[in-house]
């Protein structure tokens, strides 16, 4: 299309601003989302609030969340961090809970057998329950990928430079062509950090690869 | 916090509660078009989710369907029909509806293919038609995943029913991209915080309906 | 037009595949109309297939299966099926239906008006050993026992010429299961219908069937005779190993115990007591 060999260098420059909120919050969500559901898996009583109020969270509209963000905070209205910090909370509402159920889902009997060999809480976690909750944790992170780099689209409506800006300026100058391109490019983009996440989680799990789900023994 | 302030005076002024522009009427179109797409998304999604649940296949392509209208932007699709049915809530509702259905056939398609496999069986057994099996055993059985796929759904298309306001003169975002304009910072909050109660109010109201649903039905769980 | 014997099975040359293998090898037997017979083999012997080819909810690769001398599959499936009683292990009750709407399932099928269809419900309650007072129940508010003979009485009520049953008093505790066992054998005794009983449970194969397959994998029939003649008989080994005369489960002896005579296993254990 000509539009798009036109436009290229203004094309790629988007891609990388978008590129530049999402990851940061991605990685963000993640950070935050896999303590907080291990939080929230160990502590009964705490696991009720902390998913309601992820909910809550998850259930604000996102264009008033990046207004809110700025005058909560005393933030601009157009800066880049606004639009990490409301695709982490996303990030983490949609996280906290798939986090919490990864951890529930270790074998009890597991967890246990590294406490009684001497494992302090911290090598348990990082060397027994993560890897074993990773594939579900690596399904949730794939879906959070893709939500926050659709979601992070918005923010062009205020002003801050994303994919979303072709959409914007496409809209307002009539120029379909335009439009497809941020479309195609969001999808495209989601699609290459999805395969890459599963990719590594394919590689994170060699002992199932070789034996098969957890529980069989070999023939 | 003086924001905060200005943003309580416009909800105190008279004028925002009145006319084409006031608070009530913004509200009823916003909840219309929500109703709308819901219902249109249902009637859509409902049978093919139904019918792939009942089949059991094509659970895969569902997958690849949610996962993709993730990443698909609101907005894309927004000003994209925009761009070729004009301006108006057409153009909006049409792509809210197209980002409703995945995620209402997934709901659909879970709920009935995991109908508790042995009243199927029976059921199957004892001579229902595949039509009478679907919606006399596995559909009820199928209520309450069916339930929380609408909610999510509605929750949805309430909170992106703001982006239809970029396009079109309906509904509580119109606050947002007026004062967007014209650089009404009061009024943008306003409009944000209308969007947000809006939201939380009907997560609520979901989630009770949901509760009362239970309540109502809990002589019918699973056997043990 | 209800014939007056209760109808025969006929296996003609059965095959069934599942994936690559044959669950079902080259199966052909009579069952004659009215009779109990009991299909007792373990896991994997194709038993619980077999069964299900009668009312087609299996379909096989090869050979047919005669009802009544007619090839079920050449009849409406749906009317096939809710002219056969089948009961299941897990009795797959309805949960989102009472207990009396449960059992009357097939009758409304039919096309019996309701209440009508809720009468005949109950009389077949009735028959199971099911009171009234259960008709308004939900199935999760029932014991296991309970459902069970829901299950039954569902199977019953329109009146089936011939009950197919699949371990279906595998999930109840033992005093229960031989209550149910009376019933079931009370049942045919009055009514006369055709049962075809699949069990794993080789106790259960001698105290139900007036006749018995053995079967072993691929459903090769090692052994087709009367309870008495396979205690007495076993065919071959599997046989043996199966019923536990192979390694003396079977062998009971008398003992003389306080003026009694008390029979015992082969490790002196008391079963009962002998009348004379």
């Amino acid at each position: 299309m000509s539009w798009v060999a036109a436009n290229t260098t203004q094309i790629i420059g988007l891609l990388l601003a978008h590129v530049a909120i999402t990851i940061p919050a991605i990685v963000l969500s993640v950070a935050v989302a896999v303590p907080l559901g291990r939080f929230a898996h160990a502590s009964g009583r705490a696991r009720g609030g902390i998913l309601a109020t992820t909910g809550i969270l998850y259930a604000i509209p996102s264009l008033p969340m990046l207004i809110l963000i700025p005058a909560v905070f005393g933030l601009p209205l157009r800066s880049a961090a606004t639009m990490i910090i409301a695709l982490t909370v996303y990030g983490v509402a949609l996280l906290a809970r798939t986090a919490a159920d990864a951890f529930a889902s270790v074998p009890g009997e597991v967890a246990a057998a590294a406490t009684a060999t001497g494992h302090t809480s911290g090598a348990r976690f990082l060397h027994v329950e993560l890897p074993l909750a990773m594939p579900v944790l690596i399904a949730g992170t794939r879906v959070v990928a893709m939500s926050t780099i659709g979601l992070a689209t918005i923010g062009a409506l205020i002003g801050i430079p994303s994919l979303g800006s072709l959409l914007t300026d496409g809209f307002q100058r009539g120029i379909a062509a335009e439009v497809a391109t941020g479309i195609v490019l969001t999808l495209a983009l989601a699609a290459v950090v999805d395969g890459s996440l599963w990719l590594a989680g394919r590689n994170s799990q060699p002992w199932i690869r070789v034996a098969g789900p957890v529980g069989s023994v070999a023939a | 916090m003086n924001l905060f302030a200005e943003t309580l005076l416009w909800f105190a002024d008279p004028i925002h509660w009145t006319g084409s522009d006031g608070i009530p009427t913004r509200l009823a179109q916003h909840v219309g078009v929500t109703v709308t797409v819901i219902a249109i998304a249902g009637a859509i999604a409902l049978p093919i989710g139904a019918w792939m649940g009942h089949t059991r296949r094509g659970e895969a392509t569902i997958a690849a369907l949610v996962n993709g209208s993730r990443a698909l932007p609101t907005l894309g699709l927004v000003t994209l029909f925009a761009l070729w049915l004009g301006i108006g809530v057409r153009a909006p509702m049409v792509a809210l509806v197209i980002l409703a259905i995945p995620s209402i056939v997934a709901a659909t398609y879970s709920g009935i293919s995991s109908a508790w496999r042995p009243a199927v069986e029976a059921a199957r057994a004892l001579g229902h038609t595949s039509w009478q099996t679907l919606t006399r055993i596995e559909a009820p059985l199928a209520m309450p995943t069916i339930g929380g796929g609408f909610q999510s759904a509605l929750l949805q298309v309430v909170a992106t029913a703001t982006i239809a306001a970029y396009v079109a003169d309906v509904g509580l975002g119109r606050y947002i991209f007026a004062g967007l304009k014209s650089r009404d910072y009061p009024e943008m909050l306003a409009g944000s915080m209308l969007t947000i109660m809006l939201a939380l109010l009907v997560t609520g109201a979901a989630a009770g309906v949901g509760r009362l649903y239970r309540c109502l039905t809990t002589n019918e769980g699973k056997p043990q | 037009m209800q014939p007056t014997v209760a109808p025969s099975v006929q296996f003609d040359r059965l095959r069934v595949r599942y994936g690559d293998t044959d669950v079902l090898q080259d199966v052909s037997l009579t069952i004659d109309g009215g009779s109990f017979t009991v299909l007792l083999g373990p896991s994997g012997s194709g038993k619980t297939t077999l069964l299900r080819t009668v009312n087609r909810m299996v379909d096989p690769a090869g050979g047919r299966v005669l009802l009544d001398g007619a090839d079920v599959a050449m009849q409406k499936v749906v009317r096939l099926r809710r002219s056969i009683g089948y009961v299941m292990q897990a009795s797959g009750l309805f949960p989102h239906r009472t207990v009396v709407d449960n059992v009357a399932t097939v009758p409304r099928l039919l096309g019996v008006g309701r209440e009508q269809a809720r009468t005949t419900a109950l009389a077949a309650m009735e028959r199971v050993g099911l009171g009234p007072h259960l008709a308004q129940r939900y199935p999760s508010q029932l014991s296991g026992g309970q459902q069970q003979r829901v299950g039954v009485a569902r199977a019953l009520a329109a009146g089936p010429r011939i009950m197919l049953m699949d371990e279906p008093f595998g999930a109840v505790d033992p005093i229960t299961r031989r209550a149910l066992q009376q019933e079931i054998l009370e049942l045919h005794a009055r009514t006369g219908v055709t049962i075809l009983f699949v069990t794993h449970d080789v106790d259960e194969a001698l105290a139900l069937g007036d006749r018995i397959l053995v079967l072993d994998v691929g459903g090769r029939v090692a052994q087709d005779a009367t309870p008495t003649e396979i205690l007495t008989s076993p065919a071959d080994d599997f046989v043996a190993e199966m019923i536990g005369t192979a390694n003396g489960d079977r062998a009971l002896r008398v003992q003389t115990s306080r003026g009694a005579e008390v029979v015992v296993d082969r490790s002196g254990r008391p079963i009962g007591v002998l009348e004379r």
